[in-house]
């Protein structure tokens, strides 16, 4: 579903992906894993193009399309979702209004009809039930005066509302208290283990993977995979460290 | 005979000075004159567009505990400046909301004169600036506090969007204050667009030109917050989107 196949990228002129190669196929959740400056942020804006993230080669197949010569939301409306480790506030832009937009482009881009005032209201209801958000939350100025946690849900209440076929969560689990993790890990599985769908979770710690089981676990390090397993491998990870792990 | 006036005089010191020199007495001559009775209650709303290019000049007498707005979108594509000088007597208040918007190399300006002469009037004033190509938009806001006006309460608010390298914008607050209880407040501020923002909104499917739709409103919506009619209020707005069509 995913292909990524020696991807070199550069931010700033500095070279930051290495030579990346992996491959998502639909139904699976992958974990990527690393520590701190190894290239997982940079990997997710690569995906999800942002300017100033320059692609020097390789290659990204997403269902079968050259995902790099997409625009940043023609990537959306073909289905991709980058959950932002940093989810930025625009202030004076509702949620709801925000969130209408976005659909509907997609579905414009897609053909498909516009939904109305009233459908889109009773979906933005039931995924912002379904991550324990309040409706008035989803009615103020997008991610203004949002806890940490608060951003981080209403990600997952997008996420749910846009219904994407791949999501590449950049630290989704960062700053989410015990419960909202739960929550939140709930949320990904309702809304993305589909068979059809596929998930790229980048993560520090391997407690979200204790709620959302990945398939496949990579190990990033200086901008390229060092290794790959199974779950087992990010409880190895969390008892012996990355330098002894990827060495 | 009518004093011509040029960009050396400071009420005018950012206007287009080939504007300027096409002045006729006449138009300079032009005001408008409006008087509100003591409570009155009265609100204007106007688009500034190509049916009214050049110069308006209003003059507002707002008698005792009577409330005047003002709501106005400049977007003319060449030289426009709306002048208000108000009188504000015991108790009165006046708003206004002003948005600035356009291209070219087209000045648009707001130059407002707000006389509290007697105690506790209110004036509150709100005004957003878009401009691209190498056009300018200015706020000059002068406000005179009389010797009595104790419990004055005055506020001004300026902000500016820079869509391209080229275009400018002015805030030019000037207090005149002779009363010693009494709240003046000025902010101003200018700034470009926020690309984390507008990648965001790609970033969820959003095309860029509908992106940069929604953060101009989301930006130009706060001069008309006090205004209360929502037909009005998205009358002006669409009008002042309607001109950011054809930016970059």
């Amino acid at each position: 579903m995913l292909e990524i196949n020696d991807l070199h990228a550069t931010v700033g002129g500095t070279p930051i992906l290495n030579g990346l190669t992996l491959a998502v196929n639909a139904g699976e959740v992958h974990a990527i894993m690393g520590p701190n400056g190894a290239g997982k942020s940079t990997l997710a804006y690569v995906l999800g193009g942002r300017p100033g993230y320059e692609v020097t080669g390789g290659s990204v197949t997403f269902a079968g399309q050259d995902l790099l010569a997409l625009e940043p939301h023609e990537r959306a409306a073909a289905g991709l979702f980058l959950g932002f480790q940093y989810p930025v506030e625009i202030p004076g832009v509702s949620n709801v209004q925000f969130l209408r937009e976005a659909l509907n482009a997609q579905r414009k881009a897609r053909g498909a009809e516009p939904l109305s005032g009233g459908d889109f209201l009773k979906l933005a209801r039931e995924k912002a039930a379904l991550l324990r958000m309040d409706m008035e939350m989803l009615k103020r100025a997008v991610n203004v005066g949002f806890s940490g946690g608060e951003k981080k849900r209403a990600e997952m209440v997008q996420m749910g509302i846009l219904d994407p076929a791949f999501a590449v969560l950049d630290e989704t689990d960062s700053g989410l208290d015990i419960d909202a993790l739960r929550i939140v890990g709930d949320g990904i599985n309702t809304i993305m283990r589909k068979p059809g769908k596929g998930v790229l979770l980048i993560t520090h710690y391997q407690r979200l993977l204790e709620y959302v089981r990945p398939d496949v676990v990579h190990v990033l390090v200086k901008g390229r995979i060092a290794r790959s397993g199974g779950p087992e491998l990010a409880v190895q990870l969390e008892s012996e460290g990355y330098e002894a792990v990827a060495a | 005979m009518t004093y011509l006036p040029t960009t050396r005089d400071e009420a005018w010191r950012y206007a287009d000075p080939v504007a300027l020199a096409e002045l006729t007495p006449a138009a300079l001559d032009a005001w408008k004159e409006i008087a509100l009775a003591p409570g009155e209650v009265r609100r204007h709303c106007t688009v500034l567009d190509d049916g009214w290019p050049g110069l308006s000049r209003v003059r507002l007498t707002v008698g005792e505990g009577a409330r005047a707005e003002l709501f106005a979108v400049a977007c003319a594509s060449e030289y426009t400046r709306l002048e208000v000088e108000v009188r504000l007597a015991k108790g009165a208040h006046f708003e206004f909301g002003g948005v600035t918007i356009g291209g070219g190399d087209a000045t648009r300006e707001f130059v407002t004169r707000t006389v509290h002469a007697e105690p506790e009037a209110t004036s509150h004033q709100v005004v957003r600036a878009v401009h691209w190509g190498t056009a300018t938009g200015n706020f000059l806001g002068r406000i005179d506090v009389a010797r009595d006006a104790q419990k004055t309460d005055a506020a001004q608010d300026f902000k500016g969007l820079l869509l391209e390298r080229g275009a400018s914008a002015n805030a030019k607050p000037e207090l005149e204050i002779f009363a010693d209880d009494v709240k003046c407040a000025h902010g101003a501020a200018i700034g470009q667009m926020d690309e984390m923002a507008g990648y965001y909104m790609a970033a969820r499917g959003i095309p860029p030109e509908t992106a940069r739709k929604l953060l101009v409103r989301a930006f130009i919506a706060d001069a008309f917050v006090a205004l209360e009619d929502n037909s009005e209020r998205d009358k002006l707005l669409d009008a002042a989107l309607a001109a950011l069509g054809d930016a970059v």
